[in-house]
């Protein structure tokens, strides 16, 4: 019997819930491991979960330098979706796709995931054109793509304003309907019950302050809680990729770690029944099951480690927001906060064995991040196991930068602030 | 945040566009080093801490900056001409123009 049921849920009930055992363990850190995951985030999570699940790998820790959780897995707008242009890239994110239809079940934990559509807005036919040709590729690959017509769009999200008074009048929309929201937190304590009960040890509290090494190979990792050793060292760090590749001795990468604020807004009846995207600036919306509008849009445009924004970026969009639905106003904002970004050279991931023998490397999800976190620890679960990667991260090299094989889905080149 | 600049002197920061890592080095335009190439359009030293970097003032007198900036912090420790401070054998103003 599943651990979380109806069932379970009733007996407890009639116990005082008396009975339920916490969802993973505090375990102090063993001098060895098999394999060590740097990062309790969702992608360091999923990854100790996957090889546990998927490649019997048990003999796992998971290190966290906070508490679980306490990083991007926690701090994005909680959208996944799979509508990318590049085959590279929607190959990639499908598979998450496909995994996140199943988590649920596969975790026997409730992440509420909620398939309720992703709409990109069009203000200009040449944005349309383009939405057109994206659809089809997405299509050619199997996804599901639609192009919507304002009629369609007013139906669908009544209170936006597709009137030709709108500061950027709406032309129509690609919707992907398989895409949607999750609840964050629940993804990572789902992976985390989940590794746990297969035995990988969460180490929270546990922040590495350099790496062991024998000659070039690494062979372990030191800490705030003492030594630990292990045949595989795997990096899931995010935004603090580049600081941590410095204690490994590599001091520069193509990436540069930038801050994303997101917004949250007081609770309101339902109103926004997507994920909506506007064209004609960077903004994204969804409401969640709560009912607060959870919204953000463009990073603070410059390098950054703390997790905290400014207001220019606040002004501009609440702007967004008000250009799409005048209507929320007077809505009052309830929170707000900034993540770090790890943002590549192209907009795309890396998720790759070395770049030294014993490490393994899962970063650059420069804003996408959490729609990956079940491929991502997927893939790199397999590369760790088998030492090469799967078909799906093939493409996501560290040497891709260098041999011309860039996967620069948005076109801008080597300009990360603009991914 | 505030960004000291030389001429105007301190102005909010919607008034500048970041150009990114001052620590580049370009190479002479008619290298053929592929590596020294890759190396400046790609590498970044990404540091947690003081940063080297290069601002235009394009919302004021337009001068070039080379500003350096705790990443943690965001706390701005010096500003100057870019064409002035630190300039490096073959380029000028952390050219990442």
């Amino acid at each position: 019997m599943a651990e979380y049921s109806a069932f379970s849920l009733l007996k407890n009930a009639l116990n005082g819930n008396q009975d339920w055992k916490p969802a993973w363990r505090k375990p102090d850190p063993k001098a060895s491991y098999d394999v060590i995951v740097i990062g309790g985030g969702g992608h360091g999570l999923s990854t100790a979960y996957y090889l546990a699940k998927d490649h019997g790998i048990t003999n796992v820790a998971v290190l966290e330098k906070g508490w679980l959780g306490s990083g991007n897995v926690g701090r994005n707008t909680t959208a996944v979706r799979s509508n990318y242009l590049l085959p590279q890239n929607t190959r990639f994110y499908e598979h998450s796709m496909k995994l996140w239809e199943n988590l649920s079940h596969d975790l026997n934990y409730n992440v509420m995931f909620s398939q309720r559509g992703c709409l990109n807005l069009a203000h200009t036919p040449a944005q349309l054109d383009d939405y057109a040709r994206r659809g089809n590729a997405m299509r050619h690959l199997g996804v599901d793509a639609e192009l919507m017509s304002v009629n369609e769009i007013k139906r669908l999200v009544p209170a936006l304003d597709v009137s030709g008074s709108a500061r950027f009048p709406v032309l129509g929309g690609l919707m992907q309907p398989r895409a949607g929201t999750a609840r964050h937190d629940a993804v990572a304590w789902g992976y985390a019950r989940g590794a746990d009960r297969r035995g990988v040890d969460i180490i929270e509290n546990c922040e590495v302050t350099g790496f062991l090494r024998d000659g070039d190979r690494i062979t372990g990792v030191t800490t705030t809680r003492g030594d630990i050793r292990a045949k595989k060292v795997a990096l899931a760090v995010a935004g603090n990729t580049g600081h941590v590749m410095q204690l490994a001795g590599i001091s520069h990468m193509p990436i540069e770690s930038h801050v994303l604020q997101a917004f949250v807004s007081e609770s309101l009846k339902p109103i926004i029944g997507t994920v909506l995207t506007f064209g004609m600036g960077h903004f994204y919306i969804s409401q969640s099951d709560k009912g607060g509008l959870v919204y953000g849009g463009d990073l603070d445009g410059y390098n950054s480690y703390a997790q905290r924004g400014s207001l220019p970026v606040v002004d501009e969009v609440m702007s967004e927001m008000l250009a799409l639905f005048p209507g929320l106003a007077r809505v009052r904002m309830l929170r707000s906060w900034g993540g770090l970004c790890d943002m590549t050279m192209d907009g795309s991931p890396i998720i790759t064995t070395g770049p030294l023998p014993g490490l393994y490397l899962n970063c650059g999800w420069c804003y996408g991040g959490f729609k990956a976190t079940p491929a991502s620890g997927w893939c790199f679960a397999w590369t760790i196991a088998k030492d090469e990667p799967h078909e799906f991260n093939a493409p996501f090299t560290l040497d891709r930068f260098y041999r011309g094989l860039i996967i620069d889905d948005k076109g801008q080149g080597a300009t990360p602030r603009l991914h | 945040m505030l960004i000291n600049c030389p001429y105007c002197g301190p102005r909010d920061v919607i008034e500048f566009t970041y150009q990114g890592d001052g620590n580049r080095k370009r190479p002479q335009p008619a290298s053929q080093d592929l590596d020294a190439w890759n190396a400046y359009v790609y590498d970044r030293l990404n540091p947690a801490g003081d940063h080297n970097e290069i601002w235009q003032h394009s919302g004021g007198c337009r001068a070039h900056l080379r500003v350096v900036r705790n990443t943690v912090t965001h706390e701005i420790l010096s500003t100057a001409f870019a064409r002035g401070g630190h300039k490096s054998a073959g380029h000028k103003a952390g050219g990442n123009q």
